[in-house]
């Protein structure tokens, strides 16, 4: 067992506003610069929806992600031998247009203007080039537009969804979407390290966040081809790649990183977990089917001492593991396996997991119910009957999350790899807990019925107030539990302070030594 | 005329890589950040293909091509031996030669035209296009006109860049050869000349080493077993793992 910590990321989707502040806040913070303006090293997007980059989903187009040929994992796009080979050129990179061209006004004109006839209008100009444009596509265009054509239509994740339960998704009045904020994963076995030529890329050893070493970057934009999420990104004007450092600079001191501290929704949560490096390859090449357990067993019981002890001889430090066993992340993910992880197919084992949303299960009928409800229906009001109503639906409150207008197996495409029992088990886990509270809080379902309810998905009431309490009421610091140091107090944690007699102390780059 | 080329072929020759040296090393270590390849694909995908296809493969093969009748002239020359292989080699040279031209200009128009491409281009970046056009197209010229380079090269050019690199220079021969031959030399200077000051240095970061890597790469910022480890010795430095 070859223990190592991880900060990982859980995003509970059913709390997110898609308000896109932490997209600001970490514009604001690193990719407000010449070059960097296309970033968005954390974006918000709707979904059913095209994404950013267009499309970034369909590795037909981007080729991004590891796949398994004869029992063997290797990069769809890159790689040794591909990745050299398309090194002058390389075919599947995505370019500024998939993005969008960065761009700002002339507002200047508006105060300059000379006078005239008409209303002095600020132009959009181009951040590159500075000349007028037309603007395609901006950040989030696609911000709440599933219902059209252009942009929830062409989801990559409708792909095997049948006719009907499409057309369900896209009636009007019955429109329903999500928000999926995303950042780098900081993948276990991140297909970005692997694809750069140069050996920039690296993870961390003691919190496995995935970094670009400028100095090293040359320009050779593997990583944005093979990273399947597309959070790797090429600076057109420095000619180096750059990511989210999940700002580690932040971490370092303890904080929370930016898009997570200024999370309106407080959807965020943030902590370490301990995992087994040696079953890394194992699980990454696992059966698309048990790809997602296979993920979620790396990931080890902080409380375990065999866990523990192993994870001291491998130098981990008594506040990291402490930091384990009190970390968010594992319990939404291990503890009440509530989470998971996005698009596990892609095998790169990201380290960001979400919870699944519930809002569109509880506000949807599916269609073969909605033919059966018509006549009862006022035409014109178009008010849901009943006994359809959230509190009276609880004999077959978990029929509503199977006949979901929102297809399971359109989650499953994105959560799951496709296995919609996964999808459906935490959705009925969030159910339950749902109507554990409401039988508390507004007492018009019966307690043994939600206990009931609770029973069947494996929780105890005692568990689902928990839940709770870290879904709705959690604290700051509940939140992120970020080991207190690593390197501002890496001389207390790692040494005997007195091994530091007799050398040169901080600030020396070089040992002072006596010269030739 | 003896000082032109005394100048032309032993002064130029060591001031280019005197230059080529010290500003290569000079710029790696004081501007490391700045070597890159600077790609642009990114801003332009399509056209660059047309251009950076064919110029890269091109001048690759015509580097090594150079680079082989340089070390080894007695081995081309016994390949050429035989009109059959030399055709092969001074055919394919000449079609890689062609390709690198073809595809230098396509990137030197798409440059030149693309409004994207302006605002990441510098001077030295049409400077160093302007030259390598010029170069490869004195060659092309050279090959076609002078037959055969090939073994003319192994035999005359050989000898004289060995007599560089001894220190002793003798320039005899190749004051003899024609004037557009001549100017392939100087233009072979003048970009060794160039080289630290362009996006040229690319070439010496060409990422080989990626061949025996393993794919995944882990830093740590200290060797943590090791300095928790009782038994290891005492020491001022610390053990780092990056
Ligand atoms: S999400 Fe992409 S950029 Fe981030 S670690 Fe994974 S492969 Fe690398
Ligand atoms: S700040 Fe939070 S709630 Fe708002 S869009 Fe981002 S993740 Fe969603």
């Amino acid at each position: 067992m070859n223990v190592r910590a991880q900060m990982s990321m859980i995003f509970h989707l059913d709390k997110c506003i898609g308000c896109h502040t932490c997209s600001i806040a970490c514009k604001n913070i690193w990719t407000d610069r010449k070059g960097a303006e296309y970033m968005w090293w954390n974006n918000v997007e709707t979904k059913p929806g095209t994404g950013y980059p267009t499309k970034w989903e369909d590795q037909k187009i981007y080729k991004g992600g590891w796949e398994k040929k004869n029992g063997q994992i290797d990069l769809r796009g890159a790689g040794k031998k591909k990745g050299l080979l398309n090194i002058f050129h390389n075919p599947h990179l995505p370019v500024i247009d998939d993005y969008y061209e960065p761009f700002t006004y002339r507002y200047l004109n508006l105060i300059e203007a000379p006078e005239g006839n008409d209303q002095p209008t600020a132009r959009p100009i181009s951040l590159i080039t500075g000349e007028p444009i037309d603007i395609k596509m901006g950040p989030n265009w696609d911000d709440d537009l599933s219902g059209t054509p252009d942009y929830g239509r062409k989801d990559p994740n409708l792909e095997n969804l049948s006719e009907a339960e499409q057309e369900a998704m896209f009636q009007l009045e019955k429109m329903a979407f999500f928000y999926l904020p995303r950042i780098c994963n900081h993948c276990l076995n991140p297909a970005c390290v692997a694809s750069c030529p140069s050996g920039a890329i690296y993870k961390r050893g003691e919190d496995g966040v995935v970094l670009i070493n400028q100095e090293v970057c040359r320009a050779w934009r593997m990583c944005v081809t093979a990273c399947p999420y597309k959070k790797s990104y090429y600076n057109w004007h420095t000619g180096k790649s750059e990511k989210c450092i999940l700002c580690f600079p932040r971490i370092e001191a303890g904080l929370a990183p930016a898009c997570m501290h200024s999370c309106v929704g407080r959807i965020r949560y943030l902590g370490v977990v301990l995992y087994d490096a040696d079953m890394i390859e194992k699980v990454a090449n696992a059966e698309e089917s048990a790809l997602v357990d296979a993920q979620l067993n790396m990931i080890l019981d902080p409380f375990d001492p065999h866990v523990i002890k192993a994870a001291k001889e491998n130098g981990l430090p008594d506040s990291t593991i402490k930091a384990a066993q009190y970390s968010p992340t594992y319990k939404f993910i291990k503890k009440w396996g509530l989470a998971l992880p996005l698009h596990p197919e892609f095998r790169t084992l990201p380290m960001l997991f979400y919870v699944p949303p519930m809002l569109p299960v509880m506000a949807t009928l599916s269609k073969q119910t909605n033919e059966h409800l018509k006549n009862q229906m006022d035409p014109i009001a178009k008010i849901w009957p009943e006994d359809w109503k959230y509190d009276t639906s609880m004999e077959e409150i978990f029929g509503i999350v199977e006949k979901s207008r929102f297809p399971l197996k359109y989650m499953a495409n994105l959560f799951s790899a496709g296995d919609e029992n996964k999808v459906k088990d935490k959705l009925k886990k969030l159910l339950a807990i749902r109507i554990w509270r409401r039988a508390k809080t507004v007492g018009d379902i019966p307690l043994d019925k939600a206990e009931a309810a609770l029973k069947e998905v494996g929780y105890t009431p005692q568990v689902a107030e928990d839940i709770y309490y870290l879904t709705s009421l959690a604290k700051f610091d509940d939140r992120f539990v970020i080991p207190a140091a690593h390197r501002e107090e890496a001389m207390e944690l790692l040494e005997n302070t007195g091994d530091r007699k007799g050398s040169v102390g901080f600030g020396f780059t070089t040992p002072a030594q006596r010269g030739l | 005329m003896d000082t032109l080329n005394n100048f032309l072929f032993i002064g130029l020759p060591y001031a280019a890589l005197a230059v080529f040296i010290v500003g290569t090393i000079i710029r790696y270590i004081n501007y490391g950040y700045q070597v890159s390849s600077l790609s642009s694909e990114f801003l332009e995908g399509r056209r660059l293909f047309w251009g950076s296809q064919p110029f890269h493969w091109g001048i690759i093969f015509l580097f090594l091509g150079h680079l082989i009748g340089f070390l080894f002239p007695r081995s081309v020359l016994l390949w050429n031996g035989h009109p059959v292989r030399l055709l092969i080699i001074e055919v394919t040279g000449f079609i890689f030669g062609l390709s690198a031209f073809v595809g230098l200009l396509n990137l030197f128009i798409r440059r030149i035209t693309e409004a994207r491409l302006k605002i990441v281009t510098n001077k030295m970046d049409l400077l160093i296009e302007i030259v390598l056009l010029l170069q490869i197209f004195t060659g092309l010229w050279v090959a076609f006109n002078y037959r055969w380079g090939s073994s003319w090269y192994a035999s005359v050019m050989s000898p004289y860049l060995w007599s560089i690199f001894k220190f002793s220079p003798d320039v005899q021969s190749v004051i003899a050869l024609p004037w557009m031959a001549k100017l392939h030399i100087i233009g072979a200077y003048l970009i060794v000349l160039l080289f630290p000051f362009t996006r040229l240095v690319h070439f010496l970061v060409a990422p080989l080493h990626y061949i025996g890597r393993p794919y995944q790469i882990v830093i740590w910022y200290r060797d943590r077993k090791t300095l928790r480890n009782p038994r290891s010795p005492w020491v001022a430095k610390y053990p780092q793992n990056n």
